[in-house]
């Protein structure tokens, strides 16, 4: 396959970006995204140019790291993270535009690669439990309902990718943030904090400059994990509970 | 000596729902909600124009006199004007905000912008101006008398009404403040009951069948004077 990339570089943080314009060859539509962009790096290095920076880790689809909206769609247009977004959705001669997460509470580092922390931020906030560690627990002692234990597994999935903020018109943190609310809070080992976990990790999305929703729904489209929509619905209600009760 | 925990320092309830959007949204849907079951009633009452001038004064005298014996004449509309004016200002302030918030949140557009979102949840801040500048325009025209085409008279809508929906102006905001209303129920019914937590029990379908009936309830109203069913 033949390809033209128009991608994202910015040096630096402080530095002024733009689209720069590559032409690819001999791209095989096994490769991943992002076996098609270390090709164009190794292209660059032998050219003695700067490689394009981007965020990978597992390439498994589990980490979250991978990062890239293709095209205008986070993620590219399957429903699937980057890394595992294959060059067959992509026809030979196309032109590919390639965009970091765009969000005022995710700055760029560098050309494609921005700085999630804000994240880590809100699951320092309330996105954990408060239990000694120690040898596993025996797996009975504490009972949790099938379809809790269904809701909480669904809500686990979220990679902590970013795609729903980068997708959002408003850059809003929701379906993250939800995704984490839930999952505890529907468990009994996480019912102890569960007004606590709620407001904190609100209050923490509000402080880093995340927007709001709208119900716009870009977030759940473009949700690797297919976390839905109707668990900000969720978290809303948790949020509610939570200040009548002045936890 | 006790630690200090993040609890301590959480603010009382109505602190911490205006501080948080969360929080900003509940104000927004609670506030549409109130506004939203006036209009249902307003739309309902307008209808009375198609009986005839004595059902439809009489009525307007009966809004005064709601509430009588317990309540003094014209208290109990006042009641709802007052309820009715803190619902607009708290929404309205709240959307301000909530939308500068969500414009700095996303400073910079994809260079490969993709159109986004249905056309009702696009026009909410526009279509939200557009309804806030008609409900300052029908006050001064219909309850105030003060842009009011022909001589407005008190406790005379038949008449009024006739009036103004006999200007080609008055006709075309009133129909385009009407569609706006509908394109601004369908999505912010639904996005209510999803900020209220309940989402999942109010379909889309519902949202959209209120939107139609209150628009298609509103606007036979300048219809039935332009075609001449009501005169
Ligand atoms: C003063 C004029 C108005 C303005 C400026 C306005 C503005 C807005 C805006 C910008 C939103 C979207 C908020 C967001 O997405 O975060 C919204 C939502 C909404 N509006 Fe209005 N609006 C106005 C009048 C009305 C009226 C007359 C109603 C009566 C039915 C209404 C009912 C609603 C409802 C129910 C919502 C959804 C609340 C939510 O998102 O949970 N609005 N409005
Ligand atoms: S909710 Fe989905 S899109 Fe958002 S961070 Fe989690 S996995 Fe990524
Ligand atoms: S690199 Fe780990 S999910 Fe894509």
């Amino acid at each position: 396959m033949r390809l033209t990339l128009r991608v994202w570089r910015q040096r630096s943080a402080d530095a002024d970006g733009g689209m720069s314009t590559y032409e690819i060859d001999g791209i095989s539509q096994d490769m991943s995204f992002l076996e098609m962009l270390d090709t164009l790096n190794e292209e660059l290095i032998l050219k003695g140019e700067d490689p394009v920076a981007f965020d990978h880790d597992c390439r498994e689809g589990i980490c979250g790291a991978c990062s890239l909206v293709i095209n205008g769609d986070a993620h590219g247009p399957e429903r699937t993270t980057t890394c595992q977004l294959h060059m067959r959705s992509f026809k030979d001669g196309d032109t590919i535009d390639i965009e970091p997460w765009r969000a005022a509470a995710f700055p760029v580092i560098k050309d494609l690669v921005v700085d999630r922390s804000a994240f880590d931020r809100i699951i320092q906030a309330g996105g954990y439990i408060t239990a000694p560690t120690g040898a596993a627990p025996e797996a009975h002692a504490t009972p949790v309902p099938k379809p809790d234990a269904d809701f909480a597994f669904e809500h686990a999935e979220c990679i902590g990718c970013g795609a729903c903020v980068a997708a959002c018109p408003n850059g809003a943190a929701m379906l993250f943030t939800s995704a984490k609310v839930n999952h505890l809070n529907v468990l009994p080992q996480g019912a102890p904090e569960r007004e606590s976990r709620v407001l904190d990790m609100v209050a923490q999305m509000d402080d880093e400059g995340f927007g709001g929703c709208t119900l716009t729904g870009e977030c759940a489209t473009a949700c690797p994990k297919g976390i839905p929509l109707f668990s900000i619905t969720k978290m809303n209600k948790e949020f509610l509970r939570a200040a009548r009760r002045g936890a | 000596m006790a630690l200090a925990t993040k609890t301590d320092r959480r603010p009382s309830a109505p602190e911490l729902l205006w501080k948080s959007t969360l929080g900003k949204k509940t104000v927004m849907a609670v506030s549409g909600v109130i506004m939203l079951l006036y209009l249902v009633a307003h739309m309902v009452g307008n209808l009375k124009i198609f009986f005839g001038p004595d059902e439809m004064n009489h009525y307007a005298h009966w809004l005064r006199t709601m509430g009588e014996p317990v309540l003094h004449y014209e208290w109990g509309l006042w009641l709802v004007r007052v309820v009715l004016l803190a619902a607009v200002i708290a929404h309205a302030t709240a959307a301000y905000q909530l939308s500068r918030r969500d414009i700095k949140a996303r400073p910079s557009k994809y260079v490969h912008a993709k159109p986004k979102a249905s056309y009702a949840t696009r026009t909410m801040r526009w279509g939200g101006i557009i309804l806030g500048l008609f409900i300052v325009w029908h006050i001064l025209d219909l309850t105030t008398g003060t842009v009011h085409p022909a001589g407005y008279e008190h406790l005379h809508p038949y008449q009024n009404v006739i009036d103004t929906f006999s200007t080609w102006y008055g006709n075309a905001i009133y129909i385009v403040a009407m569609v706006a209303l509908g394109f601004h129920i369908q999505h912010g019914f639904w996005a209510a009951a999803h900020t209220l937590g309940y989402g999942g029990r109010v379909p889309k379908g519902l949202s959209i069948g209120l939107a139609v009936v209150l628009t298609a309830g509103f606007v036979a109203v300048p219809i039935g004077v332009m075609t001449g069913v009501v005169s």
